[in-house]
This record gives C-alpha cells, structure tokens and sequence, in this order.
C-alpha cells in the first residue's frame, strides 16, 4: 500500500465519529446482595454525557461491584441500569455499548497488539482495510503508533494498559467504564497515564465512570466525585466540594487529612480544653473536624493549648503534630514564619470547621484568625 | 573471588562434578537398557560371555515385518488410541471446563472420583469391569478395548485440563465478552488457545498411554484384539527368541519419540509445568 491509512484518516477522524456515541448513564436503586451481605445497598446515580465520575472508596466499599453490574459482569439483585434511556439491566456484556478497562489490563497474550484491538472490529464483520485503519488510529490516540505487530509481553505496564484502553476505544463504546487501571503501575507511570485518560477522554468526550480507591487520582480526574461506604454512597459531588465541604464524618475523614475533636456540646458551645466556640446545634455529642490546613497555631502561655510533638518542614508548609486535651492528636500546616519547637505550646485556632453528628454535618463555620498567629491564607476561605 | 560473592561466576569457573555423576547415573540407568534392547534388534547372533554380538544383521526385521499379525496389530493399535484420545477429549474437557470455571453441588467429589480410579490396583478393578463386560458381551471386541482404555485416560484427560482451564486469566475472556464476543466464541478464541498448549499436551500423553496400555487390552481385548504391546507379550511369552521382543520394541518406539518431539515444542513454554498446577 502506498499511502498508509493513518494519512488517509483525517486528523481527528477519531473524535467525530466518537461524538455521537456520547451517552447518559442512569443506575436506580441498584442493589446486589452476596447471601445475607450486601454489596451495593440501594445505589442510584445519572451520570451525565461526557462526564468522569469517580467512584471512590475502600476496598469492600463496593465500587467494582457497581461496575462490574453496568459492564454487565454481575447481575443485580434489584434495581435498574439504563443507557440513553435503553433499559440494559438484563443484557449481557457482549450486548451492552459499554467498554471495560480491567485493572490487570487483560489483554489476550496469544494476540499481538494489533490483533487484540482489532478483536472487537473483526467480531463486528468489518472490512478488513476499516479493521485496519481503525487500529491504527486506536494506536496513535494512545500513543503508540507502529506498534501493532509487538507481542504483548513485549510492552511496558504503561503500554499494555494503553494498549487495553485502546482495544476498549476502538469501538466507540457509550460508556467507558475504568476499574482501577493504574493500580499495577509506578506512583509516576501512574500520574502520567491519568492525565493521558484525562485528557483522551475530554477530547473524546466520552462517558466515563472510574473506579479508584486513590483519592489523588479521584480528586485529579474526576467531574464528580461518588464516595462508597460499605455499598452505600455518601456523598456524591464535584472534587473540591467533596474536599471542603464533605457531608459526612466518613468522607471527612476518607478524603485528605482531617483532625477530629470530639465533646458534648452543652449551652451552645464546643469545648475542647480552652478551645470554645459557639455551635447553633441541639446540645449533644458532636465531632469538630478541622483540616490541617485549616488549624490555625498561637503560643500558649503556661500549662494550657496543646503540646507540639513533632514539627517537619516541607519547604512551603511545615507540618505540627500536637497532642491536645486528652491525648487527642491533631496536625496542623503552618507558615514558615513562624516555628514551633518540640515541647512547645500551642493555642489551636481553628479558622474552618465542619460539625458532624451520628456521620451527618450538623453545622459548619468560619471564625476570623485571631491575632498574633500565623496561618496559610488561602484563596478558600475568603471565596 | 569467594563463592559468596560470586556464585555465578564459581558455577561456570569451577567444573561441576556432581552434575557430571548424576549425568553418567542417569545416562546408565536410562540409556543402557535401550541401547542394549536396540543392539538385540539388530542382533542375529549373540552368545553369552560375548560383550557385542558375533553377528548383526536384519534377519529378524525382515521375519518380523512380512508377519500379517504384526501389521494388523500396528493397524489396530493406531485406531485404538486415536478413538480412545478423540472420545477422551469430546467427553474430558467440556467436563474439565466445567470443574474449572463453574459451581456445582458435589463437584469436589466428582473431581476426586476421577482420582480413585488410579488408587485402586489397576487389576483388580480390570478383572471387576471385564466380569460386567463379559456379560455385555464387550470381551474381545474393539469398543470393549476403547471402553476400558477410555477409563485410564480419564484422569489425565481431567486434571491436566481442569489446570489449564484455572490457569486462564478470569478477566481476559470478560475483556472478550466485552467487546462482544458470545460465550462460546470466548472459549474457542481466548480460553482454548490460552489452555491450548497444556491440553495438547494432555492429548499427546493420552495417545501415547493409551497406545502401550497393556492390561486392558489383553484381559478385555485378547484373543481378538490383540495390540502392538500385547502382541509383543506374546512373542516374549511364547518363544525364546529375544529379537522378536527387541524389534518390536524398536518399532514401538517411534510413535512415542514422534510424540515427545512435539510435545517439546508446544511445552517449551511452561505450558506442561502449568498442567501440573505450576
């Protein structure tokens, strides 16, 4: 052949075509019980066309199981999976527009690489010059044009999981489901290849749902973040609300670092050693949650504030540990301004809080940075 | 240079003599016996204390290959194991993928009954099944030899299979169904070739124990059905005369160092290791 395919194909031949296969995703009230346990307990979720949402939660939380339920892998106790309104509940894997990325990338190792992307393809009937050129466009959209005649175990982990990402582009599935593709690789590999899944899947603005227990790659890639909790959601939102205003005490405490002060709140005020401040909740048990970024330091005369018991810097911030009333350990991130040394003491300030009772938030607030203590300001917490 | 820091270099430095014994104790063990057998084949005179025959030739060859038994025995014996390994296979590893891949009530019973056909002395359950044939009339008849060599493949035919089956990455053939293969489409392209090398090994070791079954043959098969390895009994039992035995022997060994030769190929790649849960 004199011209090769790839020039006949258009620049961005790919993403035409791919647009309309864009596609909505509703799950309601999905639930799969393995014996008496339930795995996904009631789970209902519209993911919109285009969009990422990550489902993000520790293992057991049931997050691959609700993707392996809409590639079709498990079949649901009850509820319903539809796709652009197509009731998909009942059909299986074969049948459904979905394609699956498995973490172990699974790619077939009697297959070379164009042969386990053109799978798919030739199963369609296509012809064998489309079969062709398709494959060799599925092989530059990740990367790796020209190497459709390496054998599988010829590859990098990186490679072979663009190569998987490819066979399930290749067909333009409505929705690409990801479970956990990275987890195999290098912290570096790793960070590469989701700004790579990123920026593919923006371009081809394709439905996708990703399932991760690494709350950087959640926060990284995601449109929405859903957290799982024991087959149950607890919060389903943008990255950066689900990091600043998470509503539970799970999420609180699952996403980033988080210092928890429990006490009873009694007369409208939280005490917390000489910490005070006034709450409009019903007085009860409650859960002060504060981030580090968020706790503010003071020097403490005498006996009272908190004992620092480690202080690191990173350059930027440095990080205090303290121990506090009751053995409680917080850590708070300061400015290099100011230093507190091992022993010391220190008055927490804490200027963002998030009040939680019985897991759900009860309250939350602001307070101004008190005088003479030092404290990151960021663009937060006047936005 | 200590060997603690340089074993490798100690190993291609220093000559090994413990692998140079067990070689000349293996080469003894094995190769003698044949080296000697194949002699006696091509022996037409050879008296004791005489360390090498006073006369070669292909005498005996030439006597054994114009007997029309020998070749009806060749005959019989190839049809004997290609049917016993093609019924063994249509009936062995559907039932092998079904152990390695599905849930049934009692399947771990199933799985070790075909075990406790081999935990028996062999006989004894031979003489019990050919008393059942007899009244089936299934002695001296070819489908009675094929039933009851049928019934020694099953273990091999099951358990190296049902491995291979294990073996194949759960998630490869989902990644099949998900670009839309049916499930019979991803047994015969993704499960079967990934299995493949292993199962064809199975396939190779039954054809090759079931070409020199012995007992079967004979306490079902005879005198009708008489096979390579039974006939070679005979002429051994019946007349003194080593050649005979040796010959045969000979011949027989081509089908199996046919077979191991492609077994190598096809196992080189730990596809046989794999077979025995490696």
């Amino acid at each position: 052949m004199a011209v090769s395919p790839r020039v006949l194909a258009p620049e961005g031949a790919f993403e035409t075509e791919s647009e309309t296969t864009m596609a909505k995703l509703t799950i309601e009230h999905l639930r799969k019980s393995f014996g008496a346990t339930a795995a996904v307990d009631d789970f209902s979720l519209d993911v919109d066309d285009g969009e990422l949402v990550c489902l993000l939660g520790p293992s057991g939380s049931g997050k691959s199981t609700i993707l392996r339920m809409i590639g079709g892998f498990e079949h649901p106790t009850s509820g319903t999976l539809r796709i652009d309104g197509q009731d998909v509940t009942r059909l299986p894997p074969e049948r459904r527009p979905t394609g699956m990325m498995f973490q172990s990338h699974a790619l077939w190792s009697h297959m070379n690489v164009f042969n386990n992307i053109a799978f798919g393809l030739k199963l369609r009937r296509l012809a064998r010059a489309e079969i062709r050129r398709k494959v060799e466009e599925a092989l530059e959209l990740v990367g790796l044009a020209g190497y459709g005649n390496r054998q599988t175990f010829q590859l990098s982990g990186g490679q072979q999981q663009r190569v998987a990402l490819a066979r399930s582009l290749v067909l333009e599935p409505k929705i690409l489901l990801l479970d956990e593709p990275f987890a195999s690789l290098d912290q570096h590999l790793r960070e590469r290849l989701r700004e790579e899944v990123r920026e593919i899947q923006q371009r081809l603005g394709i439905t996708t749902l990703f399932v991760t227990h690494g709350q950087d790659e959640a926060l990284a890639m995601a449109d929405r973040i859903v957290v799982l909790r024991n087959g149950q959601c607890e919060q389903v939102d943008a990255p950066d609300i689900v990091y600043r205003q998470p509503q539970t005490e799970f999420v609180a405490g699952f996403i980033g670092s988080m210092n928890f002060l429990r006490a009873t709140v009694e007369g409208g005020r939280f005490r917390h050693g000489d910490l005070s401040i006034a709450l409009d909740v019903a007085d009860g048990p409650a859960v002060l949650a504060i981030r580090p970024e968020d706790l503010g330091l003071a020097p403490a005369e005498g006996e009272t504030g908190a004992t620092v018991l480690r202080s690191t810097d990173f350059g930027s911030h440095i990080m205090v540990d303290l121990e506090s009333e009751g053995g409680v350990r917080v850590k708070a991130m300061t400015s290099p301004a100011l230093r507190f040394d091992k022993g010391s003491r220190a008055k927490l300030a804490p200027t963002l809080y998030g009040v939680y009772r019985d897991n759900r938030l009860i309250a939350s607030g602001r307070l101004p940075a008190s005088p003479g203590e030092c404290k990151i300001n960021r663009s937060v917490q006047t936005a | 240079m200590t060997s603690r820091s340089a074993p490798f270099a100690i190993r291609s430095s220093r000559f090994d003599w413990t692998g140079l014994f067990f070689a000349i104790v293996l080469t003894i063990v094995i190769a003698v016996p044949l080296l000697v057998v194949v002699t006696w084949a091509f022996t037409e005179v050879w008296r004791y204390p005489s360390v090498i025959p006073q006369q070669f030739g292909l005498r005996y060859w030439q006597q054994t290959l114009v007997r029309a038994d020998v070749w009806d025995a060749l005959w019989i014996s190839i049809r004997l194991s290609a049917t016993v390994t093609l019924l063994s296979a249509i009936i062995c590893l559907p039932a092998a993928y079904a152990f390695a891949r599905m849930k049934f009530p009692g399947r771990d019973i199933f799985f070790l009954s075909f075990l406790a056909s081999h935990a028996f002395p062999k006989f004894g359950l031979l003489v019990a099944i050919a008393a059942i044939f007899l009244k089936l009339d299934l002695i001296a008849t070819f489908w009675g030899v094929v039933l009851i060599q049928l019934v020694s493949t099953l273990m091999l035919m099951i358990w190296i299979p049902v491995a291979a089956f294990q073996a194949v990455d759960r998630r490869m053939e989902e990644a099949a169904r998900d670009v839309g293969a049916s499930p019979l489409r991803v047994f015969w392209s993704i499960t079967l070739p990934q299995a493949g090398p292993t199962i064809f090994a199975a396939v190779l070791l039954t054809f090759v124990s079931t070409f020199y079954e012995t007992e079967g043959a004979w306490l079902i098969g005879a005198p009708q059905i008489r096979t390579m390895p039974v006939l070679m009994i005979s002429y051994i039992n019946n007349q003194i005369v080593v050649q005979y035995g040796a010959v045969l022997s000979v011949i027989l060994w081509v089908p199996s160092f046919i077979a191991l030769m492609f077994a190598r190929r096809v196992v080189s790649n730990g596809g046989f290791a794999k077979g025995f849960g490696a």
